[in-house]
């Protein structure tokens, strides 16, 4: 409804967020290493992926880092093939979240797959790879 | 805790509102609920304003001080309310727990959104962006579609749910959304027509997808003395209202085959409302996206966990089945300008309560006089159920 009335541009905004990562900033030091890390809890044994420097089930801020080995197992998976503005230029990508033989689950990307191999209960495992000057993870097949 | 009825509502037409800025939109749905209720702006003790896009989707950063300002409510107490897509149903709850508590006598909720002053992208882009933007959307660009897929994916394993059986939730409701005159969708659409449409995100198609809507939606609440006093009788009751939450990271859920808040949420409301499952004429579910509402069927116990798909298939949602739901045309054919929904249900279910459904095809058959509405925030990162009755 309406289309063709009149309107008025607002004031364009760009915005750059400069987030925080102090507390957890050896995980991304880490991925440029081409290890995934997670934490754990000193005081209740929880292990967290993603990583966190404090625990929210027992308040304890001692936490240890843990490599993960990365194996898992795929949990649920979508091909997404409408992206929003900032993937716009990327190919069409498939998003997962495996389970890690570790117990803990993760959300990422899942590479070099051919789609019509894709299904729950895929093995995948976590690599490390770098883009641009940002190191990111992502499953690959087993 | 004081009883609490609904005693005006009012709903904006649903759909790409360019002729409209965000205070004309609610404009058009506040002074339907006023008329409906008999009062003024001067009347209104509390108004909470429920929008989940302000400065993100459109160009007010506070829409509460707008709306109010716009619709003669200045000087109310205030607030606006973020929960999402179910920013709504936290402002009904706000406006609901000033009248219970015996703050105040009246109070309103308006749940209203713009979202098509951005291009798509930019608007997929948004959404995409709630849930925990630094671990989920920085690295991997899921769209909101993309989070119910991941959904959609599992629960098609795990119970043989078909793409047909998320086709039927859509072609369901957009029946019912071509009886509604406030539907942003008036047009039918056949099983074979979504499972041809365009692939969004994997398994879910471009009409699995509810469509990016403008929208706004009014309530009045009131209190026993104000009911006395503006001469209502017989209105709609506020049963009960439950609510819950879930994780912000979808990577640290239990299962992708259901919202753990959904369940919480009904169980929560069933019990203060005191009614069942079985108890409710007709229901609002949140169907975002198809497969949302065939774990809503399961999530809120119309059916047991994995019959959602059988649910559909044997028509028990339509009107005249086991229990009607989305006969407004649900989110998926009315639209799902996100902050107005919860309020929007609540708007459709007073209509049905009352026997007063525009067109009269939709008029859900009363037995009991309790309905049901279902909104949830992100993918269940929030969710509230509230029961009403007469």
């Amino acid at each position: 409804m309406g289309i063709g009335l009149p309107f008025l541009n607002s004031k364009p905004l760009t915005l750059t967020f400069k987030i925080p990562i102090n507390g957890f900033s050896r995980f991304f030091e880490e991925l440029k290493n081409g290890r995934v890390m997670a934490t754990k809890c000193r005081g209740c044994g929880k292990l967290y992926f993603p990583p966190v420097a404090e625990c929210g089930e027992c308040f304890s801020s001692g936490m240890d880092w843990v490599e993960l080995d990365g194996e898992g197992e795929v949990e649920a998976f979508t091909h997404v093939v409408v992206r929003p503005e900032s993937f716009k230029r990327n190919p069409p990508y498939t998003l997962v979240v495996a389970r890690l033989k570790e117990g803990v689950k993760v959300f990422a990307k899942l590479s070099n797959v051919d789609l019509a191999e894709v299904r729950v209960g895929m093995k995948v495992k976590l690599k490390t790879k770098i883009v641009g000057d940002e190191a990111i993870y992502e499953f690959t097949p087993v | 805790m004081r009883k609490v009825a609904v005693i005006g509502v009012g709903c904006s037409k649903f759909g790409v509102r360019r002729d409209v800025n965000v205070a004309r939109l609610s404009f058009e749905a506040v002074k339907k609920a006023f008329e409906d209720a008999n009062i003024n702006g001067k009347n209104v003790e509390f108004l909470a304003v429920g929008s989940a896009g302000a400065g993100g989707l459109y160009e007010e950063v506070l829409p509460a001080v707008v709306v109010a300002e716009y619709c003669g409510m200045t000087g109310a107490g205030l607030t606006r309310c973020e929960a999402a897509c179910a920013s709504g149903s936290a402002a009904f709850f706000t406006a609901y727990m000033a009248v219970a508590n015996g703050l105040v006598d009246l109070a309103v909720a308006v749940g209203v959104e713009k979202m098509t002053e951005l291009e798509t992208p930019v608007v997929m882009e948004m959404l995409g962006r709630a849930g925990y933007y630094l671990w989920e959307f920085h690295g991997f660009g899921p769209t909101f579609p993309a989070y119910y897929a991941l959904y959609a994916s599992a629960h098609m394993e795990k119970f043989g749910t078909r793409e047909e059986d998320l086709a039927l939730v859509a072609v369901k409701n957009h029946k019912y959304g071509s009886l509604n005159p406030l539907a942003h969708f008036q047009n039918r659409v056949s099983v074979d027509e979504v499972l041809a449409s365009p692939v969004i995100a994997w398994p879910l198609k471009l009409y699995d997808c509810c469509p990016i809507s403008d929208g706004a939606a009014a309530v009045v609440l009131a209190s026993e003395d104000k009911l006395r006093e503006l001469k209502v009788e017989d209105p709609v009751w506020v049963r009960g209202v439950g609510f819950s939450s879930g994780t912000a990271n979808l990577s640290r859920r239990g299962d992708y085959v259901g919202l753990k808040a959904s369940v919480l949420a009904s169980r929560m409301a069933y019990r203060v409302a005191r009614v069942e499952p079985r108890d409710v004429d007709v229901a609002c579910v949140h169907d975002c996206f198809t497969i949302a509402e065939i774990m809503a069927y399961e999530d809120l116990g119309f059916c047991k966990k994995g019959e959602g798909g059988k649910l559909i298939r044997e028509g028990e949602t339509e009107i005249g089945g086991r229990i009607a739901v989305n006969v407004d045309g649900g989110l998926k054919a009315k639209g799902h300008p996100i902050g107005a929904t919860g309020c929007a249900m609540i708007y459709e279910l007073v209509k049905q309560l009352r026997g007063e459904a525009e067109k009269r095809e939709r008029q859900v058959p009363l037995k009991n006089y309790v309905g049901l509405a279902h909104n949830i925030g992100g993918v269940g990162h929030y969710c509230y159920v509230t029961v009403l009755g007469r």
